[in-house]
């Protein structure tokens, strides 16, 4: 019997075990895909939002303000790339301007700190790249840059190190409610559990149904995206934000902590788990941006990409017990600020559940750190002190990202091993350039291939089925 | 301290190392990334390499195994499975592997081989979904060529590019079938023999001025549209065809390589991409030399030893003799010449024949290469059945330099004949 029993590991889902793991409680994490970070939380601008959005007064703002805070504490801890950047949000015409005046307010009542309104003359100056249509922005210091998937792997790895169990490939089918709750997964497995946190993103409405009534329905709406290359990672040094609309926060414009240049989303209602980009989304995202920094070279281009996010009928997040279960903890219509409130979500599900009943005793000891090697970060000596320890840090797989075959392998036995292409890319990087794998994908899949014990026609690019290669050539 | 370090094994690095070592430079070091010499070559096992070189089609590995065994039959010292990780402005390169460690090695003279990669989905934005099966031709050619493996059963190709070309008849004798092969552009970027050899020898329809703008399927491709463009290249609604496949191939452009380059302070021209030189393969930086698809582009490998063989030469001149004055001319293009490589001519080079490369915007069934010097012209060529897909080479004779003109251009450009 579990204490708790979290369903889904995104970013939501890995803060709350990160939470939990630190109580004398038996913890099962279920994922349905192959990874952590497969959904939302692997695709959306990756900010650290300072907090002047959400409606003064609402659980969201005191979530996203204190989130960020925690955000950079873990992160900075975790060895999690992070960086409080700042952000701006500009104003092309009187009508921005008054959003900006409003968006101030709104910080000033949420307790964000180091924020002013500025000229255009004074954000060109930060910013020498912005339109000069700029007439005003709004500059929140706090504001910051994150590694999403990291952050997500890198709470949901020292969960795992205390105890939690993570089930991969792990799809709840149904959840019977008796004394305590009956989790049956598609591959047949049960486990029991007195208290249940729904962290499915964008399937969680679907999750919350399966023990009672409909409460809430995820509306999912798509945000595609451009990656472009490090040559273009310098355009700015801040997020740029425009006005938001009701539909999001609009189009950004953004470094990100690897060095390259994020801009987007859009938004574009969508069928669940359809992540797929669109020529007139992508052209609109492009021309938008351009309005905010007229100089972006989109032919330095390296990635599209679609996140979805999980909106719903409510404005606010969906926190607390579902009203037809006891003991079961919603987590839901997790949306913008969703990433930067993670933390505090985790910490807040803790609270509730302690309401709710569980009885939570603090463990004797509590692992709270986590080894990364980042070869192209060391110093030359460490580099070399690393190789000659282990020979593979000194072969060069990811040219673009400078990534060793030492690196992969870590990644492929790690507290959460990767188990596909792209989950390699997401542990360290390889792949992530400007080639997007042309030259080390092979050589990847080689690796994976033999670090697994698998043949590399079985290896997958990212899901189950995702398999990169049809057959061996005909053999003479 | 080496005399000269050359960066790259393939084709250029080789043809470049051998060429200084037979001018007399003795401490040379190759540092190849790859576990073998050869670079791309190795992959490309199809034949028709060498015939300017060596007077013969060989394979890809035939013709840089020549190469190698040249190499090898000097004192030329080669690490392989070695990857630089920085250039400086001084010549020092930093490198890393794994018996080495982390080391650096400096020089008189560095000369650039890197090469060059391909251009990916995401440099031309290929909407719809992102599922495995989508790779670009090299990446599929290493798979099958270097690996042994197949990369799918039903295939369309995007972009008719060489290794597209090659790809669709290397995956059509596997057993593939090869659906279609798409190009945005109303002429093929690839030699006319290889679209003769390639696509039509097999039946393989080659779409021009089409192009894919969607790619469907969750967890592997399961199919891509194809729209008709019209002259601005947007695709035309209503021209949709869908296509049943399992992967699709992008040959869609190859990308100089530089990003050593660009750490090394060496300015690169947007045109080519690469470095700008001067006659003789120096970059702009002192004692840097760049050759071969690092510099710019080349349809054929026989073009890349020729190039890569001034640069060792010019190398080992520099290595012996110091630097020639910079006084030079910048050559500029007009009337459909797209590039030239140099883009600097010394006045004084030394050179009797100074080699220029150059590429048109355009199909031209006869047309002169008129080379000028203030409106005045110094040297004309003939060619017939130029194509933007091939690289045109002139041998501009130093005598005809206008070197006392008080003028510090040369004009290259295109001049149609009229049929």
């Amino acid at each position: 019997m579990y204490d708790v029993v979290i369903i889904g590991c995104g970013v939501t889902g890995a803060a709350a075990a990160y939470e939990l793991a630190r109580y004398d409680l038996r913890i099962a994490i279920l994922e349905a895909e192959n990874d952590v970070a497969t959904g939302s939380s692997k695709a959306n601008s990756a900010i650290l939002h300072a907090g002047y959005d959400p409606a003064p007064g609402t659980l969201m703002a005191r979530l996203n303000v204190e989130g960020n805070e925690m955000a950079f504490r873990i992160a900075e801890k975790l060895h999690v790339p992070v960086e409080r950047c700042g952000s701006l949000v500009v104003a092309f015409d009187e009508n921005d301007e008054k959003h900006i005046e409003e968006l101030y307010r709104r910080g000033v009542e949420n307790g964000v700190p180091d924020m002013r309104i500025i000229t255009g003359e004074e954000a060109r100056q930060l910013e020498p790249n912005l339109s000069e249509e700029v007439r005003a922005a709004l500059l929140a210091e706090s504001a910051g840059i994150i590694n999403p998937w990291d952050y997500t792997l890198a709470m949901a790895e020292v969960a795992v190190k205390n105890g939690a169990e993570l089930f991969l490939n792990t799809k709840v089918t149904a959840i019977e409610k008796g004394e305590h709750f009956t989790i049956r997964s598609s591959k047949g497995e049960k486990f029991e559990t007195r208290y249940v946190i729904n962290a499915a993103g964008v399937n969680s409405d679907i999750i919350s149904e399966l023990v009672g009534e409909r409460e809430f329905s995820v509306k999912p709406t798509a945000g595609e995206y451009f990656l472009l290359d490090k040559s273009e990672g310098g355009r700015v040094s801040r997020v740029i934000f425009q006005c938001p609309n009701e539909l999001g926060k609009g189009v950004l414009v953004s470094k990100t902590v690897h060095g390259n240049l994020i801009v987007g989303p859009n938004a574009v209602e969508t069928n669940r788990g359809d992540t797929s980009t669109t020529r007139d989304g992508l052209a609109y995202v492009q021309r938008t941006a351009l309005r905010s920094v007229p100089s972006i070279q989109f032919r330095e281009n390296i990635r599209n990409f679609a996140g979805i996010r999980a909106n719903t009928e409510f404005d606010e997040f969906i926190i607390g017990e579902s009203k037809s279960a006891k003991g079961f903890l919603n987590l839901a219509g997790i949306k913008s600020p969703g990433l930067t409130a993670a933390a505090a979500i985790g910490k807040y599900a803790g609270e509730l559940l302690r309401q709710m009943g569980l009885s939570m005793t603090e463990k004797e000891s509590f692992d709270d750190t986590r080894e990364v090697v980042r070869f192209k970060e060391l110093s030359d000596e460490e580099k070399n002190e690393l190789i000659k320890k282990d020979p593979a840090y000194g072969r060069v797989i990811c040219r673009c990202e400078t990534v060793t075959e030492g690196e992969i392998v870590a990644a492929l036995h790690s507290v959460i091993p990767a188990r596909s292409v792209n989950g390699v890319k997401r542990r360290c990087n390889a792949g992530m350039g400007r080639c997007q794998g042309g030259f080390c994908s092979p050589r990847v899949c080689r690796i994976i291939a033999r670090e697994l014990g698998i043949d590399e026609t079985e290896v997958l690019e990212e899901k189950e089925g995702s398999n990169i290669l049809y057959s061996r050539l005909k053999e003479v | 301290m080496y005399d000269l370090i050359v960066i790259g094994g393939g084709p250029a690095g080789l043809a470049a190392a051998h060429a200084a070592w037979e001018k007399g430079v003795r401490k040379i070091l190759i540092l190849e990334r790859d576990r073998e010499l050869g670079g791309i070559l190795n992959q490309c096992i199809h034949n028709g390499f060498g015939v300017k070189t060596f007077g013969e089609a060989l394979s890809g590995p035939e013709y840089a195994a020549r190469f190698e065994e040249l190499v090898e039959n000097t004192g030329i010292e080669v690490k392989t499975d070695t990857m630089v990780l920085d250039v400086d402005p001084d010549r020092n390169v930093y490198a890393v592997n794994p018996t080495d460690g982390y080391v650096t090695y400096s020089a008189k003279a560095v000369i650039l081989a890197m090469g060059c990669r391909e251009r990916t989905r995401g440099a031309i934005s290929i909407p719809g979904s992102r599922p495995a099966g989508v790779f670009s031709a090299g990446t599929a050619q290493r798979y099958m060529n270097i690996d042994g493996f197949m990369v799918g059963k039903r295939v369309v190709i995007l972009g008719s590019g060489d290794i597209g070309l090659i790809m669709a008849r290397r995956l059509t004798l596997e057993g593939a079938k090869v659906l279609a092969c798409v190009e945005i552009m109303p002429v093929s970027s690839g030699l006319r023999a290889n679209i003769a050899r390639c696509l039509e020898d097999f039946g393989i329809p080659l779409l021009l001025s089409h192009t894919v703008t969607e790619i469907r399927g969750d967890r592997r491709v399961t199919g891509v549209t194809v729209q008709k463009v019209d002259d601005k290249m947007a695709p035309i609604p209503g021209t949709e065809q869908y296509f049943d496949c399992d992967t699709l191939l992008l040959s869609v452009g190859l990308l100089p390589e530089n990003e050593l380059t660009k750490k090394a302070g060496i300015d690169l021209d947007p045109r080519t991409r690469g470095a700008y030189v001067f006659e003789n393969r120096e970059t702009e930086t002192e004692g840097i030399f760049a050759c071969g698809n690092v510099l710019h582009v080349h349809d054929l490998v026989d073009y890349v030893s020729e190039e890569a063989k001034f640069a060792g030469e010019a190398a080992a001149e520099y290595i012996a003799n110091g630097e020639r004055p910079r006084d030079s001319f910048s050559v500029t293009t007009s009337g459909g010449v797209t590039y030239t490589v140099p883009q600097k001519i010394r006045k004084d080079s030394g050179m009797k024949l100074i080699n220029v490369y150059l590429r048109v915007n355009r199909k031209v069934k006869k047309g002169d290469i008129v080379v000028a010097s203030a409106e005045k012209e110094i040297a004309r060529y003939h060619k017939e059945n130029l194509a933007p897909g091939e690289m045109i080479t002139v041998g501009l004779p130093s005598v005809l330099l206008p070197v006392n003109s008080g003028s510090d251009t040369l004009n290259v450009s295109l001049e149609e004949i009229a049929q």
